[in-house]
């Protein structure tokens, strides 16, 4: 069974996002792994160790670091890594999916899973659009996945804990909201193991698309309101809260 | 082409959610600006749909589209996209909208835009307006060509705008529905025997800040002493921390609480949209910058155990 | 606690024939071999076979450790006790044990047998994590802040110097200095992001400053010394950000490094040296200590407080100095130095070593208190004031447990901080 997944290097939005003209300022943030396709990933693993296969990572090079994520993924189990390099630090999904699409065509696979998500998604997944390029099927918000013979069963979530069970025949496309284990820990020890043996598949950028928006502007939230904020010691703030609720009959 | 907006409206147990009048009232706005018309489109077999203010509505009726089905709704939303030419298709960016938008962009190779909280036309042209980066940035942004697909947050518009009486035309499927990929097998319900965080006055919610699970337990203890109950924020329901009944936010639960205290929740738009129709927000959390701090009434970046151990003390 | 004793099986034998004699009774047992023979030794023998841990065998039970177990004055633990916990049935690379010991050192010190604990606990820690079995959730969440951002706090790398802006002094980088320096301060990952961390760090940059000691610092190209996370078991994530900050060191001139922790000076003067670093490094206090002269007529202000000291481990049991930091507090005037009955060589662990830092929830499921608490008891019993300490991992346990047990009346201060209060008053 050829289970591939597709990941996404984004920005991270651990701390503020600085601005250079029209999009984000590409060369002083950190470049991170979505946390979605830790999900993902583990999801893929997960199947992989259930059924029997081999599981691919692929994603876009953004910007030449996607190696420490790949064997990250290697070390936790995935069996093959592949690198698109794409070297552009401002590849759309619409992009990343079309090469990411053309990319996976070649690896005939059965199953395929991708984030739900990532908060750069401004032109939408890369998840949806693979499924499109590939004339596949594809569930998103998904948090199982089971699979047997040529059949994944997945579960979807809605919201509150309401949700749907769907049976699917094989090829498809999975976006994985959470796994259905919580990701493992990979020890660094195995990772460096992994860096030094691995080898990295390098793929040239194959197809075009483009999300087709004309950045108009791009900047922080304009704060409206903000809340009143507490000062002093823990204590104080603590003491400050509980009049707070007392005040309103809600302690 | 036409000027004419489509709605992809949403219902799940014959109830369409508010994002879906949401969006009605926003398409109507913008068609009277462009002289098209709205038409709110409904996909499923047999429910109710002459409440949308639209200028007309479309309801796709087949036993096959009873229950979501990304396959078979995407299919049928294609074929009446293509038939009509519409210049612009909204969806929700919500549980079903999110499987549709962007696989039908690339299907058509028409442009899209997700977690969209604004729609604007300036000087004839679409400026879309999303809130990416988790909430850090706002983008304004206009798509090419002649038709654009908009994913929209729940709660960027009026519910009321999009709700009246047009009464709904029944079409059949315009495409054949056999031989599908998906198959709906079974409905899931929440794990009974939880509580219902909406039904509760009073919640202690708590996020990633929270650190590990063994920490779940000075909420809990804090949330008793209040009279409250322990909600939280997605990452931990899926760190394994909370059952997802507990979780609010756009794959969670929507909660009106009359208390809302958030304990290290830094307010991604996700969780904003579950719950910040709350009458009392207090959120605690290190990071002066968490957006959270633009919604909630009262905030401290103080520790929150220490501040929820003082707490305890003084309860 | 997971492991159970089992009934201990009488040694009593009915019938026993001792050279032709038969001396059948309950007094029989002294010629009988001691039923701890019985018990299987596999479960000792797998901690044991780890590389590194095989020291664990040696115990013979005297029980020595166990009064100077930090843990088990607050629980039921130490060696002795692990090595009878694994006679009875305890896997200790899937125990809850396997997380509690702080390597503090301490049982170490009275061992006859040489039972190190400082070297199992790493090595059977490796194996659990390289095997997959349970690992403490906050521990986790540690080692890959850790691996991600250089900093078990997770803290942007970009931030690691942001604190300096605020010091009131101005503290070089040694990259933008682009000059050799006397001494290279390696700031450590809790003085450069943790707000109690940062108030100590911008002490010892007005000290540093006001001795006209020629310093800089690495700024954004520091990383975590990571010595905590080996000793956590996570060695390869260890090696890792010891070869990145070897290369770092050695990519300047400088004469000789000081560091603010005591867990950094471990790590570069006992651990970095195994993979090729071998420079001198002080820990801030022995540093300081040979200003002594020079910081005395600075020390203008009076302090006039009741200190007790608190040894850190990783200064006083496992790198020796257990002088300096008191001479540096006696140089301040107005202060009292009174000591806890636990002190130097006996000074009792504050529970953030060997990863304990990253484990308090978890730790605390286990014991009866913190450690830090039964610490702070101490200090408050010695009717100080200050609790005066020289690890950054300290003053945020410390303040949680002098307000937890009640003390709040002890504040907990880095001895930077006391020096600076009196070099420059009360701010």
């Amino acid at each position: 069974m050829n289970i591939v997944v597709a990941i996404k290097h984004i920005p991270s939005i651990a701390d503020d996002l600085p601005v250079k003209g029209n999009n984000v300022d590409f060369d002083s943030v950190d470049f991170v792994l979505n946390e979605f396709d830790e999900q993902s990933i583990e999801q893929a693993v997960l199947v992989k160790e259930a059924t029997g296969g081999t599981v691919t990572v692929v994603g876009v090079d953004m910007i030449g670091e996607l190696d420490g994520v790949l064997h990250l993924a290697l070390a936790k189990g995935a069996d093959k890594a592949v690198k698109i390099t794409g070297d552009d630090p401002a590849a759309d999904s619409h992009q990343q999916a079309k090469w990411l699409a053309e990319a996976i065509k070649g690896m005939s696979p059965n199953i395929v899973f991708a984030g739900v998500q990532a908060s750069n998604d401004l032109d939408g997944q890369i998840g949806p659009m693979i499924a499109a390029h590939l004339d596949m099927p594809y569930i998103g918000g998904v948090s199982s996945v089971e699979v047997a013979g040529d059949t994944a069963t997945v579960n979807k979530e809605f919201a509150g804990g309401f949700g749907a069970k769907y049976a699917v025949s094989l090829p498809m496309v999975v976006g994985v909201q959470a796994s259905t284990k919580p990701p493992r820990y990979a020890p660094i020890s195995k990772v460096r193991q992994v860096a030094q043996t691995a080898t990295i598949e390098k793929v040239a950028p194959s197809g075009e698309s483009s999300a087709r928006l004309t950045m108009k502007k791009m900047a922080p939230p304009v704060v409206t309101g903000h809340a009143e904020m507490f000062t002093g010691s823990s204590k104080e703030v603590a003491a400050k809260i509980v009049d707070l609720l007392k005040s309103k009959g809600l302690a | 082409m036409s000027n004419d907006i489509f709605v992809i409206t949403e219902h799940m147990d014959g109830k369409f959610s508010d994002v879906s009048f949401e969006m009605v009232g926003k398409a109507k706005e913008l068609a009277n600006a462009w002289g098209g018309q709205s038409v709110s489109i409904v996909v499923g077999s047999g429910i109710s749909s002459d409440g949308f203010a639209s200028d007309s509505t479309i309801q796709v009726d087949d036993e096959t589209l009873n229950r979501f089905n990304p396959e078979a709704y995407g299919k049928v939303i294609e074929a009446l996209v293509k038939e009509k030419s519409p210049r612009l298709v909204m969806f929700g960016w919500s549980a079903t909208g999110m499987d549709l938008a962007a696989w039908l962009s690339a299907r058509l190779g028409k442009p899209c835009v997700a977690y969209v909280k604004g729609i604007n036309i300036e000087g004839g042209a679409l400026i879309v307006n999303s809130q990416i980066y988790g909430g850090k940035m706002m983008a304004d942004v206009s798509p090419e060509g002649d038709m654009a697909i908009v994913a929209v947050l729940a709660g960027s518009f009026p519910v009321e705008a999009g709700q009246g009486s047009t009464a709904a035309t029944q079409i059949a499927s315009p495409v054949l529905l056999d031989g599908l990929k998906i198959k709906f097998v079974e409905a899931i319900k929440p794990a009974a025997g939880d509580v219902d965080i909406t039904a509760q006055t009073k919640l202690v919610s708590i996020g990633r800040g929270i650190g590990s699970k063994d920490n779940v337990e000075l909420a809990e203890e804090l949330a008793k002493k209040i009279g409250a109950t322990v909600s939280s924020s997605r990452p931990v329901v899926d760190a394994g921390w909370l059952p997802r009944t507990r979780q609010v936010g756009k794959s969670g639960l929507k909660v009106k609480p009359k208390l809302y205290l958030m304990l290290g929740i830094s307010g991604a738009p996700e969780h904003l949209e579950g719950m910040k129709g709350a009458e009392l927000i207090i959120a605690i959390n290190t990071d002066k910058k968490a957006p959270i701090f633009n919604v909630a009434h009262y905030g401290s970046t103080a520790d929150l155990f220490e501040v929820a151990e003082a707490m305890l003390e003084l309860l | 606690m997971a492991a159970k004793f089992e009934k201990v099986k009488s040694v009593e034998k009915e019938h026993a024939i001792v050279d032709g004699v038969d001396i059948s009774g309950d007094w029989n047992r002294m010629f009988e071999q001691r039923v701890i023979t019985e018990y299987t030794p596999e479960l000792i023998e797998k901690v044991a076979d780890i590389p590194g841990a095989e020291s664990f065998a040696n115990c013979y039970q005297c029980a020595k450790c166990i009064p100077v177990c930090p843990v088990d004055i607050v629980g039921n633990y130490g060696p002795r006790k692990l090595y009878r916990y694994a006679q009875t049935g305890m896997d200790l690379t899937e125990a809850p044990e396997l997380w509690l010991c702080t390597t503090c050192k301490n049982c170490l010190r009275v061992c006859p047998k040489e039972v190190d604990m400082i070297k199992i606990m790493p090595a059977a820690r490796e194996q659990a994590i390289l095997a997959g079995k349970f690992v403490p959730a906050e521990l986790q969440q540690a080692f890959e802040n850790t691996a991600k951002t250089g900093n078990p706090l997770g803290q942007p790398q970009r931030k690691r110097d942001a604190w300096i802006q605020n010091a009131g002094v101005t503290i070089p980088i040694i990259k933008d200095l682009a000059r050799p320096v006397d001494v290279l301060w390696y700031v450590g990952s809790y003085p450069s992001y943790h707000p109690r961390g940062i108030d100590a760090a911008s002490a010892a940059a007005r000290i540093f400053s006001a001795l006209g000691i020629d310093f800089a610092i690495l700024g954004r190209e520091e990383k975590d010394d990571a010595d905590s996370q080996r000793l956590a078991g996570e060695k390869g994530l260890f090696e890792m950000m010891a070869e990145s900050n070897i290369a770092t060191f050695n990519n300047y001139e400088w004469k000789e490094m000081v560091v603010t922790g005591p867990h950094e000076l471990n790590a570069f003067k006992n651990e970095y040296p195994k993979y090729g670093f071998n420079r001198p490094v002080s820990h801030y206090t022995t540093f300081l200590a040979r200003y002594l002269d020079q910081l005395k007529p600075l020390l203008k202000h009076e302090v006039n407080v009741k200190i007790t000291y608190h040894d850190p481990c990783y200064l006083g049991r496992h790198n020796g100095e257990y002088e300096a930091p008191r001479k540096l507090l006696e140089a301040i005037p107005g202060v009292e130095l009174v000591e806890m009955q636990r002190n130097r060589e006996n000074g009792y662990c504050c529970g953030g070593g060997g990863g304990g830092m990253w484990m308090d929830s978890f730790t605390a499921k286990h014991t009866k208190m913190r450690l830090s608490e039964k610490r702070a008891m101490e200090a408050a019993s010695t009717g100080a004031n200050v609790l005066a300490v020289a690890c950054p991992f300290e003053v945020s346990r410390f303040e949680d447990a002098v307000k937890s047990t009640g003390n709040e009346h002890v504040t907990v201060n880095d001895i930077l901080e006391l020096l600076d209060r009196s070099m420059r008053g009360e701010q």
